[in-house]
């Protein structure tokens, strides 16, 4: 565990989610919450969690995010609040 | 506007509420933590037992495969399980059976010289990688209890590779090489063959899952070896399950539920 490094990865971590929340764009905010999802493998991966990295980079940053952009590119691209 | 600002008092007053609990946790790789308890002469802890008894009872080298399909394998087969409802669920939801007359099937992609030039460098390059992710996937799923990786993982990078044929090309390319009723089945079948290692050890009046007893059904010297050996397998029946669940989901989300026409 490297501290500098954790923290520069929560703090973007943080900046990630919450941009994520904010666009009005749903697909921008899909991308981002798949940004998010490879922040939190490569914090996993470097605290020594191999085996759960591994499941959030395939589950959690790939599939889940194309299967979000495939369900926006069927219903509506903009947030209605 | 008054909804946004309620939801977000409730996201900070819960963040507030949970990074208070996070003092109370002891340090990262703190030797006296309930978890890690024992390291140093105290009580013996779970994970003691695990660190230390995990190759002599499995022959695994990783520790996390030997937990997740061994010592915690009931709860890893019904995981699977859950998998398997969300796919049915969303088939359930999403699936239109009735025939559509108005959709119209997706113009196939133009392949030659003067065809869409975009969709010909994305579509071939997509084609070297699928066989690339799929090797590799194999390999994951084939090794993972010696190095990080597993079932889950492997197989959603199988369905992630089917996924990829579909956005390249079309829908009906990735559908040629899995069908619906191949996915349905593969589905099942991951489960059966997780159940089946089960049940086998039922059978000499064992234990559930407790996969010493195939030690003579598997040919392998001694129960440990057949521990592992049966851990390869239900992995590959995991595998099975979440790679065609995983592409049933994506196949029903981006066609609302017709398998024709496409993204």
């Amino acid at each position: 565990m490297i501290v500098p490094f954790d923290i520069l990865i929560l703090v973007f971590l943080v900046i990630a989610a919450v941009i994520s929340l904010w666009v009005k764009d749903l697909l921008a905010a899909a991308m981002i919450y798949g940004i998010y999802g490879f922040l939190i493998c490569l914090l996993w991966a470097e605290m020594g969690a191999v085996d759960v990295a591994f499941t959030e980079a395939t589950v959690g940053a790939g599939v889940s995010t194309v299967l979000i952009v495939a369900t926006i590119l069927n219903t509506r691209r903009k947030s209605t609040d | 506007m008054k909804a946004k600002i309620y939801a977000s008092l409730a996201v900070v007053i819960t963040g507030a509420v949970l990074l208070y609990a996070v003092t109370d946790f002891p340090n990262f790789g703190d030797p006296h933590s309930p978890a890690n308890a024992g390291v140093k002469g105290g009580a013996p802890s779970a994970s003691i037992y695990y660190i230390e008894n995990t190759y002599r009872d499995t022959k695994v080298p990783n520790l996390v495969t030997a937990v997740l399909a061994d010592y915690r394998g009931y709860d890893t087969m019904f995981e699977t399980v859950v998998i398997l409802t969300a796919g049915m669920a969303i088939f359930a939801i999403l699936r239109v059976l009735r025939r559509d007359e108005d959709t119209e099937e997706a113009a196939p992609v133009d392949r030659s010289i003067d065809g869409d030039h975009h969709r010909i460098i994305v579509g071939i390059t997509c084609r070297i990688a699928v066989p690339l992710i799929q090797i590799f996937a194999l390999y994951v799923v084939a090794h993972g209890h010696h190095s990080p990786g597993g079932g889950f993982q492997g197989g959603v990078m199988l369905g992630a590779s089917f996924i990829l044929i579909a956005l390249s090309g079309s829908l009906s390319d990735a559908l040629a090489r899995l069908g619906e009723s191949s996915f349905i089945r593969l589905a099942c079948i991951g489960i059966f063959i997780y159940a089946g290692f089960g049940f086998l050890p039922l059978l000499v009046d064992r234990n559930f899952l407790d996969y010493g007893a195939l030690a003579g059904l598997l040919m392998t010297d001694g129960e440990e070896m057949a521990r592992s050996h049966s851990m390869l397998g239900v992995e590959i029946g995991v595998a099975m399950t979440v790679m065609a669940v995983m592409f049933a989901i994506f196949a029903n989300l981006s066609t609302r539920g017709r398998l024709q026409g496409g993204l």
